[in-house]
């Protein structure tokens, strides 16, 4: 059976069109959730796709949480399904209370828009299940604040439960522990910074989002 | 009671703030030496209907910690006044 994926649009988001395209590509069925609609539409996994949802107001992510489909997606998450934030889903995902952590401006004061290398530390997460561990991906970043912090504990509990599944091989924007990808301890959530949607083929510069992409259609 | 509230929302120490850097090494070039610590925050003005002072405030700190900051990365200072003039 095909797997269906959802991806939530919101107004601001920029990168759906991507995702959709890159989950056809590995044979799953994509399609459209629309923010201002409570529901998942009975999907199999979900993806929170990046941009500048509701135009990064207050803060990315800030008020995305408030969109009708954010209840929906939550209790999909509390179930079990599969969701991975990218980019600015990252950041919906943290500010909605999914993910621990938030993702601060990055170091260096540049806004960052490059193809690196990211190793993957688990392959227990709906997004690293097909990938191989230990593998340097080379996939695309394109953020702003993409700086992911937290708490010592919180970072102690990442660490201990090996809840850290991609790190950055060079840091490109601060990150605590070149943290790149974190899952919730359900290892159903996933958010993540690089852009695997953006290396779904060697035209596009790089194929190696393919393995991240497949976990979530198989 | 209406109360004026002013929130200011300030990155927390050691939070990287790269408009507050910038800012900083951009004043010497207009002759402003000996400016340091610069940071930018945001400020939100707004009035409330409460019972009282403490109610006012209570509400308006409950707001901070549950939407106007993300407390990760963020403090907030709440001033709060009498009347309805001061967040205009």
């Amino acid at each position: 059976m095909t797997t269906r994926v959802g991806v939530v649009l919101f107004p601001g988001s920029n990168c759906e069109q991507d995702m959709l395209e890159a989950v056809a590509l590995v044979g799953g069925e994509p399609e459209v959730l629309w923010h201002g609609d409570a529901t998942v539409n009975g999907v199999d996994a979900v993806v929170v796709p990046g941009g500048f949802a509701h135009g990064d107001y207050l803060r990315p992510g800030a008020i995305a949480r408030f969109s009708p489909v954010m209840g929906a997606v939550a209790e999909f998450a509390a179930a079990g399904g599969p969701v991975v934030g990218i980019c600015n889903g990252f950041q919906v995902l943290t500010e909605a209370g999914l993910l621990p952590g938030a993702l601060q401006k990055n170091r260096g004061l540049k806004f960052l828009c490059a193809t690196v290398p990211v190793r993957v530390e688990s392959t227990e997460s709906a997004l690293t299940r097909r990938a191989e561990e230990g593998a340097v991906l080379r996939i695309p970043v394109n953020h702003f604040e993409g700086n992911y912090t937290c708490d010592e504990a919180t970072l102690a509990q990442l660490r201990d439960e090996d809840r850290v599944v991609l790190r950055y091989v060079e840091n490109p924007n601060g990150s605590i522990d070149d943290i790149a990808g974190i899952c919730n301890e359900g290892r159903n959530v996933v958010g993540l910074m690089p852009h695997p949607e953006r290396a779904s083929s060697e035209l596009l510069g790089s194929a190696d989002g393919l393995p991240l992409l497949r976990s979530l259609v198989a | 009671m209406i109360f004026s509230v002013h929130v200011e929302v300030r990155l927390r120490e050691g939070i990287a703030d790269p408009q507050g850097s910038t800012i900083e090494r951009a004043l010497p070039t207009l002759g402003f030496d000996g400016v340091s610590g610069v940071r930018v925050g945001k400020s939100i003005r707004f009035t409330i209907d409460a019972a009282d002072e403490a109610a006012a405030r209570a509400e308006a700190e409950d707001m901070c910690r549950r939407f106007l900051t993300n407390p990760v990365i963020e403090d907030a200072v709440v001033e709060l006044e009498a009347g309805a003039g001061a967040a205009s």
